[in-house]
C-alpha cells in the first residue's frame, strides 16, 4: 500500500483513529510477499518472508493489521500453514538463524475491513456527520478477503453483506450488480504478465457496476484499487474517448466523505480516475 | 466428414512420478478428481481464455509434466480461489496450480515480467518499491515520506536479502538468468 498508492494510506491513517482504533507503525516489514505472485514462484521464500513480518507485528505485541487483500491472504495462509505443520515453522527457523528473530505464533492478522466490522455498525454509524444519501455504490471485496472460506471469519462462506452494510451506514445505497463476486482480474501475476486478460475481466466488473449505474466503486485491496483506477485509464486509451470514469475509491476514503473530512484530507485528489465529480454530487 | 486424429500420448511424454510430487507438495486430494468441470465453469480466466483448469488437473493426473509445466496457460490462473471453493470433491485447485507454478518456475519457465517483479523483491524487499512519484505524494499528502518499512531500515533490508538468498530464491531467479545468457 504505501509504495503504491500514499492517497489511500492517508485516509487509513486519517479516519481509522476517529473511530478510535490506534495504528503502530510495523517498522522494517517487507514486501508481505504477495500470495498468487511470489509464492507462485517459490513457496518457501514466501513463507520465510512472511513469517518474518509476521515476527515483526508479534514483537510489538500487538495484532498485524493490513489494508490489503493480498497481503492478508499472504498473512491468514502463513499462519494456518505454520499452525497445521509444525516442521515448516522450523524451517523457517533455520532459515532465520543468526538474525535474532522469534516467532511464536502468538499473533493474529487482520484486515482493516475486519477491525472495522468489529466496531460493529451502531458504531460507524456514530462516526457519520454527513449523510451520503443519493450516492449508489458498487461493493466490490475482493477474492483474498473472502476466500479460502475455511479460514476466514467472515459470518458466511458466500453472498457476503458485510462490506455493503459498511456502505449502507454512511446513507448511501449499495448496489446489485451482476457477477459482483466476480475476480478483480489482477491477481495471481495475470495483471502482470497477460495485461490484455487482466484488463478484460476488470472491464467486465465495470461494465456490470455501470449498467447498475453506480457513481463509484468501493474496495478494499491496493491490487483491486489499482486494476480498477489502471484499467479505465488504459480502455479510454483504447477507445480513444472517456467512456471509463468510475471514481475508485477505498472504504475508508467513502467512510471519510461521511464523516464529513476534507477530501484532501483523504487523497481523494490524488486519484487516476477523476473523483471531483463523484465529492461535487456529495457536497452539492 | 474430416479426418478424424488419433491422439495418442505417449509413454516418453509421461512422467509416473509427477502427481505424487504434487500431492507431497500439498493437494492431496487431487487424484479424487471426477473430471466434472465445476472448476473450469467458474474461473473467470477461463471465460476468455482457453486456459480449462480442468484440463490443467487431468493432464497432472495423466502424468503430462512436461506439457503441464512449460504451458503458458498456468499462468493465466489469477488465484480467485473460486474454484477451490466450489470443487465437489473439495480438492485444492489453486494450491495445487501454485504447486504447479513453483515446479515451472524450478525447471526454468518463467515469464519475463515475473522475473523483474522477482528481481525488485531482490533488490529492495518489495516487488513493488517505492518510486520517486510516489515519494513526491507521501510528501505532499503529509505522511512519512519514506515508509518505515525496509526501505527506512538498511539493517531490516540485509535480514530480508539474506533470507532470500538463504532460501535459495536468489539463485533461482538470478542463477536462471545467467544460465540463459551464456
Ligand atoms: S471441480 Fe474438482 S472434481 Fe471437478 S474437474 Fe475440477 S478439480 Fe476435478
Ligand atoms: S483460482 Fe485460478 S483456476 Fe481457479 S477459478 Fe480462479 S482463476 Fe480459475
Amino acid at each position: 500500500m504505501p509504495n503504491r498508492f500514499p492517497n489511500v494510506e492517508k485516509s487509513i491513517r486519517t479516519v481509522l483513529p476517529k473511530l478510535g482504533i490506534e495504528l503502530e507503525e510495523l517498522e522494517g516489514a517487507s514486501c508481505c510477499p504477495a500470495p498468487g505472485v511470489i509464492r507462485s514462484f517459490d513457496e518457501p521464500t514466501w513463507l520465510a518472508l512472511s513469517t518474518r513480518n509476521l515476527a515483526l507485528a508479534e514483537q510489538t505485541g500487538h495484532d498485524l493489521v493490513t489494508g490489503c487483500n493480498g497481503c492478508y491472504g499472504t498473512f491468514k495462509e502463513a499462519l494456518a500453514e505454520l499452525e497445521q505443520h509444525p516442521e515448516r515453522l522450523d524451517e523457517v527457523k533455520k532459515v532465520f538463524r543468526g538474525m535474532g528473530i522469534d516467532f511464536e505464533g502468538n499473533v493474529a492478522a487482520k484486515h482493516i475491513i475486519e477491525v472495522i466490522n468489529e466496531l460493529g455498525l451502531e458504531e460507524v454509524k456514530n462516526a457519520v456527520k454527513r449523510s451520503l444519501e443519493g450516492i449508489k455504490v458498487a461493493a466490490h471485496y475482493g477474492c483474498h478477503l473472502l476466500k479460502p472460506s475455511k479460514n476466514r471469519p467472515w459470518e458466511k462462506t458466500q453472498r457476503h453483506t458485510f462490506l455493503d452494510e459498511l456502505i449502507e451506514v454512511t446513507g448511501a445505497e449499495p448496489v446489485k450488480y451482476r457477477d459482483k463476486d466476480m475476480c478483480c482480474g489482477a491477481g495471481g501475476g495475470v495483471r502482470g504478465s497477460q495485461v490484455v486478460v487482466s484488463v478484460d475481466m476488470a472491464k467486465e466488473k465495470i461494465d456490470n457496476m455501470l449498467a447498475a449505474e453506480a457513481d463509484c466503486v468501493v474496495n478494499v485491496c491496493s491490487f483491486c484499487h489499482l486494476q480498477f483506477e489502471v484499467s479505465q485509464a488504459q480502455l479510454n486509451k483504447e477507445l480513444e474517448e472517456k467512456k471509463y470514469k468510475l471514481p475508485v475509491l477505498y472504504y475508508t476514503q467513502l467512510l471519510g466523505l461521511a464523516m464529513g473530512l476534507e477530501p484532501e484530507k483523504l487523497g481523494l485528489n490524488k486519484h487516476v480516475v477523476n473523483t471531483q465529480p463523484l465529492i461535487d454530487k456529495i457536497l452539492g | 466428414m474430416a479426418d478424424i486424429n488419433r491422439d495418442t500420448i505417449r509413454s516418453e511424454n509421461v512422467d509416473i512420478g509427477f502427481i505424487q510430487e504434487v500431492v507431497d507438495a500439498g493437494a492431496n486430494r487431487i487424484r479424487t478428481c471426477m473430471q466434472c468441470g465445476t472448476c473450469s465453469s467458474v474461473c473467470p480466466s477461463g471465460r476468455r481464455t482457453a486456459f480449462r483448469t480442468r484440463e490443467i488437473i487431468r493432464k497432472a493426473l495423466l502424468g503430462l509434466k512436461d506439457e503441464v509445466l512449460s504451458s503458458p496457460d498456468l499462468w493465466l490462473c489469477t488465484t480467485c480461489l473460486t474454484c477451490l471453493e466450489r470443487c465437489p470433491r473439495q480438492i485444492k485447485v489453486t494450491d495445487a496450480i501454485i504447486i504447479m507454478r513453483n515446479m515451472a518456475v524450478d525447471e526454468g519457465y518463467m515469464l519475463p515480467s515475473h522475473r523483474k517483479a522477482s528481481k525488485k523483491l531482490l533488490e529492495t524487499g518489495h516487488a513493488v518499491p517505492l518510486d520517486e512519484a510516489n515519494q513526491e505524494m507521501r510528501k505532499e499528502l503529509g505522511i512519512p515520506e519514506i515508509p518505515p518499512t525496509v526501505h527506512q531500515h538498511e539493517d531490516a533490508l540485509e535480514d530480508v536479502k539474506k533470507i532470500m538468498k538463504r532460501t535459495d530464491f536468489q539463485k533461482l531467479i538470478e542463477g536462471q538468468e545467467s544460465e540463459e545468457k551464456e
